[in-house]
């Protein structure tokens, strides 16, 4: 018996025989709509209201939250620490483990304490070296990468045994997932990678930020002639630039993003760079939608949370589809709860 | 060492040949390796082992050799320790994310690949390495794996 989860109670969506998970994401998926995911920007605070204040914003226009893990290898709460506060409101998130700061015992651990909690769904990274963070004096651990995370994570769901051989007795049901970058060179073998990362497990995909929609066109020509997006949900990675500096910054600060200058003088050359950038992000959308082959997409504003839920309500893809309304209202409860115990 | 490391990615395919013709050769006499285990000579034969691939590879002993399905580079050289190719931080140059003046190992190794019209083998995802390998002899573990495997088939073949 698949154990559902709290998440399972709402449950807008049938759970299907084979379904690894029964997680919201993974029904959204499987019944053919087209999935909206976001990330939460985890606060540098050890208050769980600054956590469910975010999630608030964002459970009302998405199918799953992102718990980042220190992306940029930059200190944050920790992406376990955050599905345990989103899971207390009975929300199921992404929970992104990346391989730069834990070794393969620590990893396998949190895996089954994810799932415990409730975790649906796991997005496997290698993770961005520590260099590009605040603290690059760190040791880079690398202990796995992402195929062999993936590798691991799917054995313990489907053998039901940890890396050793050694036995699991109640395995994690995982909705498994990875990054995929079309933008970045070799990129010819960016799709093979894909295929690589399939073959290791990976159920869906979560792309780097798009601003090229030739260029994912290309990618997504082999990837359809491979059969891929037949074996694997692809979900293209969005998000608004709040200005031209920010955007020039994050082209040359920021490993494996890849904006072309027309983006940058658009933004230019507008009067209100922040606005255009939101009508950038929604154009971007509206033109992924119709590439054959993506199921979604995933919204990323770094510190612009507030503007997420307006570009996807602009960019019409939900189609008067019902989001987890009741989430909110349990963030909220949270919220309450939280206030109650500061003051008590 | 590092441009002969990039002679020998240019060369992939012709090292490829002379891998395999040396490695059914050297598997003719794995008895004898099995032997060498453990044994005084382990030590020198390591060393020679060592210093040929260091030349040659850069190669870093990591003791689980993957040369032959990674285009003849070593991704042991790469400072993210990947084993599966390369990451999504590879810049528009062709160029590692952690150090900007080192060419990505796996834009190398894919290149080696495909003139080994051995990209097939690159699409094996690799299990995790095992750290404890580090600084013992591939080649006589690939020759004691090699005799193992060869029991095992033999006792499958034992008619029940």
């Amino acid at each position: 018996m698949m154990r559902q989860g709290i998440d399972g109670i709402f449950n807008d969506y049938p759970i299907l025989p084979g379904f690894s998970s029964g997680g919201r994401l993974e029904r959204v998926l499987r019944s053919g709509r087209f999935a909206v995911t976001s990330e939460l920007n985890p606060p540098d605070s050890a208050d769980p209201e600054d956590t469910f204040n975010r999630a608030l914003v964002l459970s009302s226009v998405c199918d799953a939250i992102n718990a980042t893990d220190a992306s940029g290898a930059n200190c944050h709460m920790s992406s376990i620490g955050i599905c345990a506060l989103l899971t207390r409101a009975g929300y199921s998130p992404v929970l992104q483990i990346s391989c730069r700061d834990r070794n393969r015992i620590a990893i396998q651990g949190d895996v089954l304490g994810a799932a415990a909690m409730g975790v649906h769904n796991i997005l496997c990274l290698t993770g961005d070296g520590v260099q590009t963070g605040d603290q690059p004096g760190a040791k880079p651990v690398f202990d796995l990468d992402s195929v062999s995370l993936l590798q691991i994570i799917r054995s313990m769901r489907d053998e039901g045994k940890f890396n050793s051989g050694r036995k699991i007795t109640s395995p994690p049901n995982i909705f498994l997932g990875a990054a995929a970058n079309p933008f970045a060179p070799p990129y010819d073998w960016r799709p093979l990678r894909l295929a690589k990362k399939i073959d290791a497990g990976a159920q869906f995909v979560q792309t780097q930020y798009c601003y090229d929609i030739p260029m994912l066109e290309r990618y997504m020509t082999v990837v359809r002639d491979l059969g891929l997006d037949k074996k694997c949900f692809i979900i293209v990675g969005v998000g608004p630039m709040a200005s031209a500096r920010t955007a020039s910054w994050i082209r040359n600060n920021v490993p494996g993003v890849h904006i072309p200058d027309q983006v940058i003088d658009r933004l230019k050359g507008a009067e209100n760079q922040k606005a255009e950038g939101k009508q950038i992000c929604i154009e971007l959308i509206q033109q992924i939608r119709q590439i054959p082959g993506i199921h979604g997409v995933h919204v990323m504003a770094y510190r612009q949370e507030e503007y997420v839920t307006e570009i996807i309500a602009d960019s019409g893809v939900l189609k008067n589809r019902i989001i987890d309304q009741l989430a909110a209202a349990r963030f909220n409860a949270m919220e309450t709860q939280t206030t109650r115990y500061k003051s008590a | 060492m590092y441009s002969l490391r990039k002679w020998s990615t240019r060369h992939a395919r012709a090292m490829d040949l002379t891998y395999r013709v040396t490695a059914n050769l050297f598997h003719v006499f794995d008895p004898l390796w099995k032997r060498m285990i453990a044994s005084r000579l382990e030590k020198p034969f390591t060393a020679c082992e060592s210093w040929a691939k260091g030349v040659l590879f850069d190669c870093q002993m990591c003791g689980q050799c993957v040369l032959s399905v990674t285009g003849m580079t070593c991704p042991t050289n790469c400072p993210k320790s990947l084993r599966n190719g390369p990451c999504g931080g590879v810049r528009a140059n062709g160029h590692c994310e952690v150090k900007p003046e080192l060419r990505c190992v796996w834009v190398e190794a894919w290149s080696g690949a495909r003139s080994m019209k051995k990209t097939a083998l690159f699409q094996i995802p690799l299990p995790a390495r095992e750290y404890d390998l580090e600084g013992r002899s591939a080649w006589l573990g690939l020759a004691a794996a090699n005799i193992a495997g060869r029991d095992a088939d033999n006792t499958n073949d034992v008619p029940s």
